[in-house]
């Protein structure tokens, strides 16, 4: 152990002292799986849009059409090592350089799960939502979520991803494009990662 | 400086006064919508308490829990225990991996240990990559908010900082966006070429070794995933149990700080994971005078803090001296607490009277700190542990105390006082008296009237209860002129009507 360690924890000890008590955590909030379901993808639409980014609601099997009516037939599009074949022209992440990323004109993924409660698209590195800097640094990300994959809240979200987190996986909450109100609290989208974010919605 | 010497300053700038007073008032709405949505806010302010206060009593446990998780995961974990080791932590990892520059993070621990000061003593470039703290750096400025740290700055002054640094020769026009679009632009090339960023963390989760960042803008995500080497500075009150735990904070901490449902982007990753994000991944756990707030059996609450900045938002003091006042990296309400227990009582004697304890704090704060309460006991502290005992106030207290001590003596302090109230009170407490007026002694005190009036008659025994027997003497100096309330009468309650009104 190392001195700087051993002093620390020493430390703490000390200023706890002896037995310290240790209290119980009350979770008399609403907890996963105590909301309901009915409604959730309406309102998932609902507030994502309120976040600025494009709601499309559509059958899996309009998928490519919509895909090919968001990005026109001539954009660079990057998905994920492994993608489902989604009907358009696309450059695998196998994996591609930054230099390669940069000029992506977008890059269409999938997503663990989504929160309906809050409009969030929860990214969990698997073969569906891809590595991270694919989602990051090309400048529009589309985002296929499952109607089957939206739960109603932050609790539930957190108890379905704890198996990732167990397994180490990186994961990125996306609500939204990105934002500051750095400026006299006036809310500019897009400083870094997506400024345009398209959300299909799939049932 | 004390913090009234500095609030004085910092009350003459009218555009700060306004641009904060602004801001707050903007965000105090915001947040009352935000958490008037969720119909269990209560409980989850009771849980995020509940967690933090179990996570401090388990602290050495969870630690140890943390350090092997991230360790498994393929991350180094570091200890330090204050600024200077773990800033020479940092320049270290920077030097090995032989860069001179790292972008960083916003994160209020590195500014709270001057890291950016320290490895440009190393000769390592720290390039902020939050616009707020970016437009600070430039300006060579301070921040004067937790979460808007230039929100003291206005548009056209950004837009000519700008003009003048990252964006020269350019004009940028006043929107926002334009402004905004030149931070974008700049920073781009930093983001894909720089090798090494450090970052904070908003909390780090024992049981599975992940570790969490809440942000906005997507700089923090760029550092966090591009970069071949991650370093995050945490302080060692940030660990939270269980990944469970993430449900409650993940809803507390959003809706307390940007008034939002949820921010744009929260980031949790745990250690290295090959393919994706840095290949090296360094957890510095700061103490950093932490321990020594812990060891404060009332203070240690102001560990739970998970920086929201919801107190400076309600406070009225805050809204009108800006965070610079403060002289700390934590001001407002949770800096007035905060910061004279990690620096000690003697850095920062003045900061727990830089409140009015109106509690608005209190009942804001997403985690229940007991913020005035700990400013109370922090008052006493500093008396008790910083004044000298032979201060005006202490020698008067002591008098006091002696006066009060026995009848006789608080008989005849009171004939003095009866004469010292006027100019000697003012010449003797020049600081009491300035703001506030004595009250004007009476003719008569209470006792001696009460000593010379004359006796009452007992009441004759067939009188009904509730009669009323004639008043005797005349009434006591200072009572109201409305017919005095006899004996037998019950008072006047608000419910029954007034007995002889």
């Amino acid at each position: 152990m190392s001195a700087a360690k051993a002093d620390i924890l020493a430390r703490v000890r000390a200023a706890l002292g002896p037995s310290p008590a240790v209290p119980e955590i009350p979770r008399a909030y609403r907890a996963a799986g105590s909301i309901t379901t009915a409604g959730s993808v309406d309102l998932f639409c609902e507030r994502v849009a309120e976040y600025r980014a494009t709601v499309h609601r559509v059958a899996v099997a309009d998928v490519p059409a919509t895909l090919r009516a968001i990005l026109g037939d001539s954009a660079r599009v990057g998905v994920p090592a492994g993608f489902p074949d989604v009907g358009i022209e696309v450059v695998e992440d196998a994996p591609l350089t930054l230099d390669e990323l940069d000029a992506l004109d977008a890059v269409v993924t999938g997503s663990a799960l989504a929160i309906a409660d809050t409009g969030t698209i929860v990214l969990d590195a698997g073969p569906h939502s891809g590595r991270r800097a694919l989602t990051l640094v090309p400048d529009h990300h589309v985002c296929i979520v499952e109607a089957r994959a939206v739960v109603p809240s932050v609790p539930d979200a957190v108890a379905r991803l704890a198996e990732a987190a167990e397994q180490g996986r990186p994961i990125t909450f996306v609500s939204g494009p990105s934002a500051t109100s750095d400026i006299e609290l006036d809310r500019v989208e897009g400083v870094h990662g997506p400024r345009v974010l398209d959300v299909i919605v799939t049932s | 400086m004390s913090f009234p010497a500095a609030a004085r300053v910092t009350l003459q700038d009218s555009q700060l006064r306004r641009n904060i007073g602004k801001a707050t008032g903007l965000i105090r709405a915001k947040r009352e919508r935000a958490v008037a949505e969720l119909p269990d806010w209560e409980a989850l302010r009771d849980a995020g308490e509940g967690v933090k206060a179990h996570a401090m009593a388990t602290l050495p446990e969870q630690l140890e829990r943390l350090e092997a998780a991230v360790t498994a995961a393929g991350g180094v974990v570091h200890w330090a225990r204050d600024g200077a080791e773990a800033n020479a932590i940092v320049a270290g990892i920077a030097q090995a991996n032989g860069t001179d520059e790292v972008i960083k993070v916003k994160s209020l621990a590195t500014d709270e240990i001057g890291m950016n000061e320290a490895l440009g003593e190393a000769g390592i470039r720290a390039i902020e990559t939050d616009l707020a703290e970016l437009i600070v750096q430039l300006a060579g400025d301070k921040q004067s908010h937790i979460l808007v740290p230039a929100i003291h700055r206005n548009r056209a002054e950004i837009r000519s900082l700008f003009e003048r640094t990252i964006a020269q020769g350019q004009s940028l026009g006043n929107e926002a966006r334009a402004i905004a679009e030149a931070a974008r632009v700049h920073l781009r090339s930093k983001f894909l070429t720089v090798p090494m960023a450090v970052s904070g963390a908003n909390f780090a989760i024992a049981e599975t070794g992940a570790v969490g960042v809440v942000e906005s803008e997507g700089n923090g995500r760029m550092c966090l995933t591009l970069p071949r080497v991650l370093v995050t500075v945490m302080g060692i009150e940030k660990v939270l149990p269980s990944w469970q735990d993430l449900e409650v904070f993940l809803q507390l901490l959003p809706r307390s700080s940007t008034a939002e449902r949820m921010n744009p982007y929260t980031s949790l990753w745990t250690g290295v994971r090959p393919g994706d994000g840095p290949a090296e991944f360094h957890l510095v756990l700061l103490d950093g005078g932490r321990t020594d707030v812990l060891a404060d059996a009332v203070g240690r609450q102001a560990l739970h803090c998970i920086r929201c900045s919801a107190c400076l938002n309600v406070c009225p003091v805050y809204e009108r001296v800006g965070g610079q006042a403060y002289e700390s990296v934590y001001p407002g309400p949770i800096g007035a607490i905060l910061t004279p227990l990690l620096r000690g009582l003697d850095e920062a004697p003045s900061l727990p009277w830089a409140s009015s304890l109106c509690g608005a704090c209190y009942e804001v704060c997403p985690v229940k700190i007991d913020i005035p309460s700990v400013l109370v006991h922090l008052r006493g502290r500093v008396v008790r542990e910083q004044k000298s005992s032979l201060s005006p106030e202490a020698l008067a207290m002591k008098a006091m105390a002696a006066a009060f001590g026995t009848r006789r003596r608080y008989e005849a302090a009171q004939r003095l006082a009866r004469l010292g109230r006027g100019p000697l009170a003012k010449a003797a407490l020049p600081g009491w008296t300035a703001m506030r007026d004595l009250p004007e002694p009476p003719k008569e005190t209470f006792r001696d009237w009460w000593q010379h009036r004359e006796p009452r008659p007992a009441p004759a025994r067939s009188e009904v209860v509730g009669g009323d027997a004639p008043p005797t003497g005349s009434p006591p100096p200072g009572a109201s002129s409305s017919p005095p309330a006899t004996a037998a009468s019950p008072p006047p309650t608000a419910d029954s009507p007034e007995a002889g009104a």
